[in-house]
Formats: C-alpha cells, structure tokens, sequence
C-alpha cells in the first residue's frame, strides 16, 4: 500500500476566507435544494412525524395525560425526535452511499472541492429539515392542540432538537460509508425503527416492558428524547449532562466510524 | 473522409518538453486482479492523447491514479510534477467521469454554479453553457434530459473552472452519433484554445478523430504508442471486400493474403499488397461482384494489436 500522504488536504488551496465560506454556503444551498425538489425525501421525512403527531396527538387523545403532562406537548418532544432522527438519517446516509456506489462522490473528489465542505453541507440540510419538522410540529401543537409554554421553552426545545440532529447525522455518515446505494434505505430502517420504538418514541417510555426500558438506555434517540420531554416537563429525572454526555459520545464515534469509511474510500474499485 | 481532413488542418501544438502528466512504472492492483502492470505513459503540454483499450483494460483505473483518486501499488502518478492529491493541481484539471447517477433534482445552472465556486478563476457561466452546447437547456433539471444532453452537462462541470489539463474518461458512450459529433466538436474548440487533453475510450474512430497521439491499452499493458498514422501502419495494408463463390480455404490459399473474414454474403481480404491478389481473384472468379479496395482502418490495427498481445501472454520488453 503506498504510503503517498493520505491527508484531508484541505488546508493547502490558497483561497481567501470570502471564497470558502461562499463554496461552504453553495454547497450546503444546493444540498438543501436538491433534497427538497427530491419528492420521495421531502414527503416522508416531513410527512410521518407530523401524520403520527396528528393522528396520535390532536385526533387521538388530545384531553389526555401522560404522568402530569398533556399529550400534545408530551408528544411534540417524542414525535419531534423521531423527526429529526429520520431526516438526519436520511438525508446524510442514503445520499453518501448513493454518491458513491454510483460516482458522482468520485467527480466531487477528483474537482479542487475541499471535503469537508461536502459533509458540512449534508449535515446543516439535516439541520435545516429537523428545524422544519420541529416548527411544524410547533405550530400543530399551538394551534390544534392548545400547547401552551414560555417562549424560551419552545425555543430552548428547538435548540434541543435541532443540535440532537448531530448525532444522528453522524450516524448516517457511518451508516453511508458502510452500505450500498440500493440496500441503503433498507438498512436505513432496519436500524431507525426499531431504535425509535424502543426509546419511546412510539409508545411513550414509561409503558414499554422493563426489558426494553434497559435497552433503551444505550440509545442515542432515547437520551435525546429525554432531554426534549424534560423541557415540557415530562422527563425522568436523569441529569441532562448525562444524556448530553452520552450523545457526545455517540457522535464521536460515529465520526471516527466515518472517518475509517473515508480512508477505506480511497483505495475502492468503482465499477 | 471528413474526420481525417478535418485533423490534418489542425497543426499539434504538442510541446513536446512539458510533461504534464505521467505514470511513471505503475503497478496497480485490485486484490488479485492487475489493473495496470509496469505502464510508463506521458502526456504533454498543448496534446490530446487518446488511451484506446477494450473494456477492462486499466483506462479508467489510469485516469483515476492521475487524478488522485487512487494511488498506485508502486511506481508514481504525477500531474504537473507533483502529486495528484494535491488540491493546487486540481484547480488545474477538469475531469468528465462516468457516473451512474447525478443529482437529477438540480438545475443545469445550479450544478454548473457549484461546480465554477471550486475554482479560483472559472470560465464565465455563458461560456461555460455556450462551449457545452447547453445555452437552452440552463434552467432544466438534470433528470429532465436526454442522454446527451446529460453527457453534456458532465462536460460543462469539467470545463467550467478553465482547467489547463482535462481528463475524459469515455465521454462519447453511450451517444448517438448526432451527440457524438457535438461533442468531438465541443472538444475540438477547446483544444484550438490550447488545452492538453487526455481522453479514453473504446471507440477507435474516436481516437482517430480527435487524438494526436494514440496509446493503446490492454490487459493492463501499454502495447503500442504512437500517432493515428503509425498505428495504422502497424498492421496490413488493404482490405478486399467481394461477393465470391470461392470458399474461404480457396481465398488463404492465395499468396499475399493474411486472413479472410466473412461479412454476411461478401468477405473481406486481408493483405499487404491488394493488386496480385485482385488479380488472382479475378482470374479464378470470373463472376465476382461488389470489389471494393480500401485501406485497413485503425479498427484492424486494434484487433491485431490486442489478439497479438493476447497471444503473446502479455510478455512486453
């Protein structure tokens, strides 16, 4: 194997700052863009969390409670989770894994487009789509469902959200060096339900089984949802730096993960 | 024909000090399989190389160590005397690859003005539109256009940063030959401009048209190197196609001839020297209809060559 310098070189191009935050800003407009013209993505990373809020949330036992909160807001947090964990998802990994399986990651890489740049991007589209589901559920909640918060809570719980995107984009990266373009999808719900279930986010946590209550706890969705429910005053009371912390780590990992996919990249055979 | 005078108007502008490109000694392989074995190539300032090889024989794998995306197993890729991974001579490079997919969501604009925002001096969206034949076709989505048009599109991503060195792996695949033409077009005005090209294919009349020097690839191996001309050379002369009731046997009988071919009703010659065999054929044959003589094209040269080097076991000096 040769040991020619393997570096992310992308310090070494002389240009002005202006210029890479205008590259850094085009790709992350087009990333956005090409992703919300995309119908199949829009649809269903959109859709299914505000459908699920809906139907389970303002049609469904909206007088209701759950410990000592009401169901609507109860489930903005739940249901704002499983939103931003699908669109981070994915939005980062189907794309990555079909950029490369078919060559177009390849055009990219061969063009003097620093590489970050290309990530930076797929992860604040991510951001952006989360902060959508989240204002939408917002909006539901406020008008339909009678929720009723300070505005630095419905601030502070989009803050939330929409930083636990991070992680989730981290995982997506991962999961997008490690798949193919066609099974990614697949694979991508093979992990995502089941992760969603498990953590509360379909069935509130504290009626699962006490099997996957345990689970649970290694579940980057669960701590996150944590952190949401504890803003509308439903969360148990684990410190938030531990969910913080544990999140932390997922990423971390995640993006080491990532970065081994990466390396691995350069020495593959396309087609 | 019309490809050949169009070429000989052109005068190269090969200079031929600058290399701007190399593989130098390349050994690349894939697991077991050996993509490149020992390949010693050069491409110079102001030239269109053409690397002519059937499909696996190590063109794209070529390309990909010169643009950086692989790196060789040994020996050294070199793109204007530095290391192909290095941004700075990418900024420099322009690169039409084939792709299984592009994202078909943005507009034709919107990936040119992406791609234009990687480079430090790029071409001007217009020309960029203009040169690829793209001017109508700006606010289409990707998706929306045909297969040429998309082929297009690559190009315009290749050129749109004004690079000095352009790589083309395989452009015209898969056209038609109207969209073909367009774009040998294309090519050919940005070579007058004085850009150094290298171009893959498998198509022999492409290389013929468009290259100043062809080196021809197979198994991995460089066997043959040289202008349009001289690889034509490299093979028997003529080619005699007639509708004969001599059987095959008959016909390598006659002296002077290399090997005969048949085509449907017909059979085509093949020899060094057509007017003795003509003869001996009219003589033998005196209801033979539709002669025609004409010089073996690169397309002989190229099976030849390969079959040769097939033959030989890939044992080059």
């Amino acid at each position: 194997m040769s040991t020619a310098a393997m570096t992310l070189s992308n310090a070494q191009v002389q240009r002005t700052p202006q210029h890479t935050a205008v590259i850094y800003a085009k790709e992350a407009k087009y990333e956005f863009l090409k992703n919300l013209r995309l119908r199949m993505y829009t649809a269903s990373v959109l859709s299914f969390p505000i459908m699920f809020y809906v139907l389970f949330g303002l049609v469904l036992n909206s007088k209701e409670a759950i410990g000592s909160t009401r169901v609507p807001a109860y489930l903005i947090a739940t249901y704002g989770t499983f939103g931003v964990m699908g669109a981070s998802l994915f939005g980062t990994a189907a794309g990555l894994a079909s950029d490369r399986g078919l060559g177009w990651l390849q055009v990219k890489r061969a063009s003097p487009m620093p590489p970050f740049a290309y990530f930076s991007a797929k992860v604040i589209t991510s951001m952006v789509f989360s902060a959508i589901i989240v204002m939408a559920l917002f909006t539901l909640g406020i008008t339909l469902g009678g929720v009723r918060m300070p505005v630095a809570d419905f601030a502070r719980l989009l803050g939330t959200l929409v930083a636990g995107s991070l992680p989730f984009s981290a995982m997506g990266l991962a999961l997008g060096y490690f798949t193919g373009p066609n099974s990614a999808p697949a694979t991508i719900n093979l992990i995502y339900l089941p992760m969603s279930f498990c953590s509360g986010l379909w069935v509130p946590f504290m009626f699962l089984p006490k099997v996957v209550k345990q689970i649970a706890l290694a579940l980057p969705p669960y701590h996150l949802s944590q952190l949401a429910l504890g803003i509308v005053g439903a969360g148990s009371h684990e410190s938030k730096a531990t969910h913080w912390e544990v999140l932390a780590a997922f990423t971390m990992i995640c993006l080491g993960v990532a970065r081994i996919g990466f390396q691995r990249d350069q020495e593959k055979m396309y087609g | 024909m019309i490809a050949t005078l169009e070429r000989a108007e052109r005068v190269p502008q090969a200079n031929s000090e600058m290399v701007v490109a190399s593989l130098e000694r390349v050994n690349k392989n894939y697991g077991t399989i050996r993509a490149l074995v020992g390949v010693d190539f050069q491409v110079r300032a102001g030239e269109v190389v053409a690397l002519l090889g059937p499909n696996g024989a190590g063109k794209t794998t070529a390309v990909k160590l010169l643009l950086g995306l692989l790196q060789p197993n040994s020996g050294k890729a070199r793109v204007f005397g530095g290391d192909p991974t290095n941004p700075e001579n990418r900024m420099r490079t322009g690169a039409m690859l084939q792709v299984g997919r592009v994202p078909e969501t943005l507009r034709v604009r919107e990936h040119i003005d992406l791609f234009s925002s990687y480079y430090d001096k790029p071409m001007a969206p217009a020309q960029v539109l203009a040169t690829a034949g793209l001017e109508k076709l700006s606010d289409r989505k990707f998706g929306d256009l045909s297969g040429g048009q998309k082929q297009r599109v690559l190009f315009a991503l290749a050129i749109c940063g004004d690079p000095d060195l352009l790589f083309l792996d395989e452009p015209t695949v898969g056209l038609d030959v109207e969209a073909r033409r367009m774009l040998w077009e294309e090519i050919r005005q940005l070579v007058s401009r004085g850009k150094t090209v290298l171009l893959t294919t498998h198509y022999l009349q492409e290389a013929d048209a468009l290259a100043d020097r062809i080196a021809v690839i197979n198994k991995g191996e460089i066997i043959a190197e040289g202008t349009p001309a001289t690889i034509k050379a490299q093979t028997s002369g003529k080619k005699i196609r007639c509708i004969t009731s001599l059987n095959i046997s008959a016909l390598r009988q006659i002296p002077g001839v290399v090997e005969v071919v048949e085509d449907r009703e017909a059979v085509e010659i093949h020899t060094g020297l057509a007017e003795p065999v003509v003869r001996e054929l009219l003589a033998r044959d005196a209801s033979l209809s539709s002669l025609e003589v004409t010089s073996a094209g690169l397309e002989e040269a190229f099976l030849a060559l390969t079959q040769d080097s097939a033959r030989n076991g890939n044992h080059s000096n």
